[in-house]
């Protein structure tokens, strides 16, 4: 297991025993940047995954009570009558980035089976703090109108005030929280 | 110009295909950034590893520089654009709540989607609660339905905000963002952990100096081309629109204006763009009076920008050179939904009341009203209530313009 890196010699690249090295940030961030472009250009709308996933839950929930979506207001928006849920650009999207993820993983030697975690946790534990993390993400998302990629960085890079402000506040609350919950993992 | 509406250009299928090549370019550039481990993701918040810092702020100013440099050039139309419209406080709320879910659970809802496709444990159980979340809101939302939608400011962008060129922000975000990479790499070098998930650290190599320069250099380009102007938005309005005043789809006859007082399904806009004076004696009932001012400022645009998409606007003058004026505006701003009233005040008048032409009819200069008023009644008149209009003339004839479009073509991400 390797380490650390060293400062002085000429790749500038970390060394991950899990297959070959991630991309250096800077590049990988203007990759994303070139694809985001792209997106704006092409489509008129930025990137986004937590919109797909609600249209994926969706779906699912007009199959089993299909009464109950033409009730709520915020659901039939999606799936109301003969409205199909997944017939959405975003859930297109969606469906990339997980099989684009999947590719570069596989390309890259990185398809690992595993839990990370930070070292004085238990694996059963990150578990569960994932789950609740990933509830709280679920709920921030659909409050705030868009996740990370839907609202901080889309629209972060069109300039809209309310993206900058989300922005902020993520990190505002990540920072404030972070030093009660040490353990989980430093 | 771009950007394209896809669907309509080259059928769902080739706009599918494009939308999943960009999934693809999202997911694959995710992973090859180191997004699948929790741990690096989380690193952010003890300084440990600034991966996400670095990423996410490198791919917004590239793909804002490029956005804005491709609108200065005149290639792409950032009206048409899709940019998250602000609903400021139930934003700052969510986001804390997201931050607070980022530090417990290790991932946002896009990277989750990666790792779990690398088959990352953790990540398909955060992807649950993701799922937990996201459900929920839907059962519940109908119970915070008002602070849902509370302080709506619309499309609201930095550079209105800060009363300054859009240029200028770009440069200032570039700015602010590479002084972040700087104050990062030493913050990094500090605090960084030396665990097997550490950053991937960078030498500042002349190659990224070379690249933070180009970026830097487009931005100010950008800032020296500088955005188009309202009458260079109309011209890149298309070809369609600017086709609406030769073929007079814009302009809708008196009868369907008394038609779409009365259509319930529509809420209608009557925005009268004469002077204070002329609008005092004899208006529409229900119109409102609007400045040229507001209209040539866009502040007007920004308003009808954030109406319901069930409104139409129709704009009122005396003939149609001022509507006519006005219209262009809210098109070169893409506001949808908008609509002149044909022949103005002087034709609604000649329509519904017959008797003035009796009493004198006089020939004015284009632009001002044809018939006086012995008295300034305003919509007290006879012939300005719509209601009433519509009972005396109910079978009115009229060749309909008006198509209700909606803007839900573009859409949020996480719409």
């Amino acid at each position: 297991m390797s380490k650390s890196v060293s400062l002085n010699s000429a790749p500038p690249m970390a060394v991950d025993h899990k297959g070959k090295p991630f991309l250096d940030p800077y590049l990988a961030g203007a990759l994303l940047g070139i694809v985001l472009f792209a997106a704006f250009f092409l489509t008129g709308n930025g990137l986004g995954a937590s919109g797909g996933i609600a249209r994926v839950l969706v779906a699912a929930e007009d199959q089993i009570v299909p009464e109950h979506i033409d009730r709520t207001a915020y659901l039939l928006n999606m799936a109301g009558g003969e409205t199909d849920p997944l017939d959405h650009w975003i859930v297109v999207i969606t469906l990339g980035t997980v099989i684009g993820g999947f590719l570069s993983g596989l390309a890259h030697g990185r398809l690992r089976v595993e839990t990370a975690k930070g070292p004085r946790i238990s694996s059963k534990r990150r578990l569960v703090f994932a789950v609740l993390g990933g509830v709280l993400m679920g709920y921030g998302a659909r409050l705030a109108r868009g996740c990370t990629s839907g609202q901080a960085l889309s629209g972060g890079a069109v300039l809209s005030v309310g993206s900058w402000a989300f922005m902020f506040a993520v990190f505002a609350g990540g920072y404030a929280l972070a030093w009660f919950v040490r353990k989980l993992w430093t | 110009m771009a950007p394209f509406a896809l669907v309509d250009q080259f059928g769902k299928t080739i706009a599918y295909l494009i939308y999943f090549a960009i999934g693809l370019g999202f997911g694959a550039t995710l992973e090859m950034a180191g997004f699948s481990d929790s741990r690096r993701l989380a690193g952010q918040f003890y300084l440990r590893n600034l991966t996400v810092l670095k990423v996410m702020f490198t791919a917004i100013i590239t793909a804002m520089v490029l956005v804005f440099l491709s609108s200065a050039l005149g290639l792409l139309d950032y009206p048409r654009v899709y940019v998250n419209p602000t609903y400021l406080v139930p934003g700052i709320v969510g986001g804390l709540v997201m931050g607070v879910g980022f530090i417990l659970g290790g991932f946002c809802p896009g990277t989750s989607l990666v790792a779990v496709s690398t088959l990352k444990v953790d990540a398909l159980f955060f992807f649950l609660g993701v799922c937990i979340g996201v459900f929920s809101f839907g059962e519940s939302v109908g119970r915070i339905n008002e602070f849902f939608y509370s302080s709506s400011m619309g499309r609201f962008t930095l550079p209105e905000w800060l009363g300054a060129p859009t240029g200028l922000v770009v440069v200032g975000v570039v700015l602010m963002a590479l002084f972040m990479f700087w104050g990062g790499e030493k913050l990094e070098a500090k605090f960084g952990g030396p665990e097997e998930y550490a950053a991937v650290r960078v030498l500042p190599t002349r190659t990224h100096h070379l690249a933070a320069a180009s970026l830097l250099g487009l931005a100010l380009v950008t800032l020296v081309i500088g955005q188009p102007n309202a009458e260079e938005r109309w011209s890149r309005a298309g070809e369609e629109t600017h086709a609406l005043l030769q073929n007079r789809g814009a302009y809708i006859e008196p009868g369907e204006l008394l038609s779409l007082s009365q259509n319930r399904e529509v809420r209608l806009l009557m925005l009268d763009v004469r002077s204070e004076a002329e609008y005092n004696v004899f208006h529409l009932e229900d119109a409102r009076r609007v400045d040229m001012h507001e209209v040539e400022e866009g502040l007007l645009s920004l308003e009808l920008l954030q109406a319901p998409s069930n409104t139409v606007t129709v704009l009122i003058a005396n003939d149609e050179l001022r509507s006519t004026e006005a219209w262009r505006r809210l098109k070169a701003d893409r506001v949808l939904n908008a609509y002149i009233l044909e022949g103005g005040v002087n034709e609604w008048l000649g329509e519904f009341r017959p008797d003035l032409a009796l009493v004198r009819t006089r020939s004015v200069p284009v632009g001002s009203m044809r018939y006086p008023f012995p008295a300034a009644l305003g919509a007290g008149q006879a012939g300005a209530n719509l209601d009433e209009l519509s009972h005396e003339h109910p079978d009115l004839a009229f060749e309909a313009k008006v198509k209700l479009q909606t803007k839900k073509k573009l859409g949020g991400g996480c719409g």
